[in-house]
């Protein structure tokens, strides 16, 4: 169908089911505030090589956060709660303990099962000298640094409701365009809370399909959509198809993936092709591998008529 | 709904026991039952229906209107509701609580929340001595909650102080946060002699310019984002309390003469 010259795929996104938790670090400036979150969720891109996958949800002005200060809330996503203890530990650790004057703080919203320890861990850098405070129901720790003191919540809470690979595939004439789409896209998802974007900047340029010519790998390059594959293989690019990018979203529930994809399908139908995106897809497995499915018509934006 | 209103007759001729006087042990009970509760402490028998004009209403919410320094034991072991007393308290008010809100809107005796595990008890006006410590015997003072006296403290308040948060938004007397192990203990005002005394863990944070004894290692005036968040959480308790945590403090650990793992704020 087509909306506003763009032309949207029948098709849905696959998703799958995850383990997330959700943080907000504070500093005593939001550049700081920043510079921890971003520290903290680089190298987080994709499970199969970073082990989990992180990204900044928002920044909070110093009203919305614990102690006053400006923050920022980051989310974490893996595969397992067991893995999403191990990096969340050595994430906090190694990227947050270690920002100037930064504290961190549970922030997930509804909670399920055991919640993942976080200052109960990382209490022993103190090295004795920690001390645990009780209030308002939460416990948080507090452990000597050089620039003053860490304060850590003891532990934040888990969700198993978190959805991992909600995604758009925006193809375009150029890159340029395909590009301009693709930014629309995410700083309009930016908007929507409880997701994040892991790719570089929210935008994938290297999507994969499933398996490899060659043994041992698990995936490789999506030729159906590499436009200088076009005549070589079966592709799925229409003949002016110049360049794609992929957009994929981790959400703490279901709900936010599927409000982030309207908003970012949204924002490249209003771009339009002349300046934008010529087509939206969206990536699947053929509907056997993710439970979650989010197709396309299902989240056109509201007030366009489809032809 | 209809609170359960207590009305004090006339100054009870001897201390009495108001412990029976909390939710969990009224439920259920009609005027009449309520009425014959005892609540002496001599030989001489006397009941609520003595001492008390009874207004029945929900006994999730108890009002005791009318005070002396001769009701003890109010709201003690109270799990549960709202009990108000409209005047003064005498000894064990709100001791080894484990829910519930108790609200004093007098003066309270000694071990005032001694052994306190949960809840919230309010006292607008002075305590006793040994605010939320332990009786005779016993190991730990309290060990949960909270306690917010608006006016001034006696001695060791907060003594063997476990967990929970103590603020004393008057001035607390001599060996405050005496033996404390672990919790908090916010003074407004001044202090008295030997604050923090054998403490082990924990903090004091003190309103007024005052020294320390002298097992209290200065660690220099601090501006500390713990501070910042506990008073976040104490704003709408006592706005005494949170301002004070908002100012950079002065901190000296200890106390030495111990495990030394212990802090006093102290105004600068």
């Amino acid at each position: 169908m087509m909306l506003n010259d763009v032309a949207i795929d029948d098709t849905f996104a696959e998703a799958f089911g995850m383990r997330a938790t959700g943080l907000i670090l504070t500093a005593d400036t939001e550049r700081w505030a920043h510079q921890a979150a971003v520290t903290m969720t680089g190298f987080a891109t994709s499970v199969i090589g970073c082990g989990c996958e992180a990204g900044i949800d928002r920044h909070l002005p110093p009203e919305e956060t614990p102690d006053g200060r400006p923050g920022v809330r980051v989310l974490l996503f893996a595969v397992s709660t067991t893995e999403l203890q191990k990096h969340l530990q050595i994430r906090v650790g190694q990227c947050v303990l270690t920002s100037p004057g930064s504290a961190c703080y549970g922030d997930v919203g509804p909670a399920d099962g055991e919640p993942l320890k976080l200052g109960s861990l990382l209490r022993y850098f103190g090295d004795g000298w920690q001390i645990s405070k009780r209030f308002g129901g939460r416990q948080f720790w507090r452990i000597p640094v050089m620039d003053g003191e860490f304060v850590c919540e003891a532990t934040t809470g888990l969700t198993k409701q978190a959805v991992g690979g909600g995604n758009l595939i925006i193809l375009g004439r150029s890159r340029h365009n395909t590009l301009a789409a693709a930014e629309a896209a995410v700083e309009a998802i930016n908007a929507v809370p409880d997701v994040i974007l892991p790719f570089p900047g929210g935008i994938a340029r290297s999507g994969s399909k499933i398996g490899s010519k060659y043994k041992g790998l698990a995936a490789s390059t999506n030729d159906a959509f590499c436009p200088t594959l076009k005549g070589a293989v079966k592709t799925a690019l229409d003949d002016d198809t110049a360049s794609v990018l992929e957009i994929v979203i981790d959400g703490l529930t279901s709900q936010a993936v599927a409000a982030a994809m309207r908003a970012g399908l949204a924002a490249v139908v209003a771009l339009g092709p002349e300046k934008g995106a010529t087509r939206v897809s969206a990536g699947n497995y053929g509907g056997k591998l993710g439970p979650h499915q989010y197709r396309l018509k299902d989240l056109l934006p509201d007030g366009l008529r489809p032809y | 709904m209809k609170r359960l209103v207590l009305r004090l007759r006339a100054e009870p001729d001897q201390r009495l026991d108001l412990s029976p006087l909390v939710p969990e042990r009224l439920a259920g009970r009609n005027t009449r039952e309520i009425g014959t509760i005892a609540i002496h402490t001599t030989r001489r028998a006397v009941t609520i229906g003595d001492m008390f004009d009874l207004s029945i209403g929900d006994v999730e919410t108890i009002v005791i209107e009318g005070g002396s320094d001769r009701l003890d034991r109010v709201g003690e072991a109270m799990s549960r509701g709202t009990l108000v007393v409209e005047g003064d308290v005498g000894n064990r008010a709100g001791r080894a609580m484990t829910g519930g809100r108790l609200m004093i809107r007098g003066h309270a005796g000694h071990w005032t929340a001694s052994g306190n595990k949960a809840g919230r008890i309010e006292v607008a006006g002075d305590v006793g001595d040994r605010l939320a410590g332990p009786l005779p015997g016993e190991i730990r003072g309290m060990s949960g909650g909270l306690v917010v006296v608006r006016g001034k403290a006696g001695e060791r308040a907060g003594d063997r102080l476990r967990r929970g948060i103590l603020i004393v938004e008057g001035a607390a007397a001599a060996y405050a946060g005496s033996r404390m192990l672990a919790g908090t203990l916010i003074v407004g005002g001044d202090i008295g002699p030997e604050a923090g005394y054998l403490l082990r863990r924990g903090t004091i944070v003190v309103g007024a310019e005052t020294g320390v004894s002298a097992t209290f290692v200065d660690c220099g005036v601090q501006e500390l984002v713990a501070n910042r968040l506990m008073a976040a959480f104490l704003a709408a308790d006592s706005a005494v309390a949170a301002s004070l945590l908002r100012r950079p403090l002065r901190r000296f650990a200890g106390d030495m003469a111990v495990l030394g793992k212990g802090e006093i704020f102290v105004v600068t």
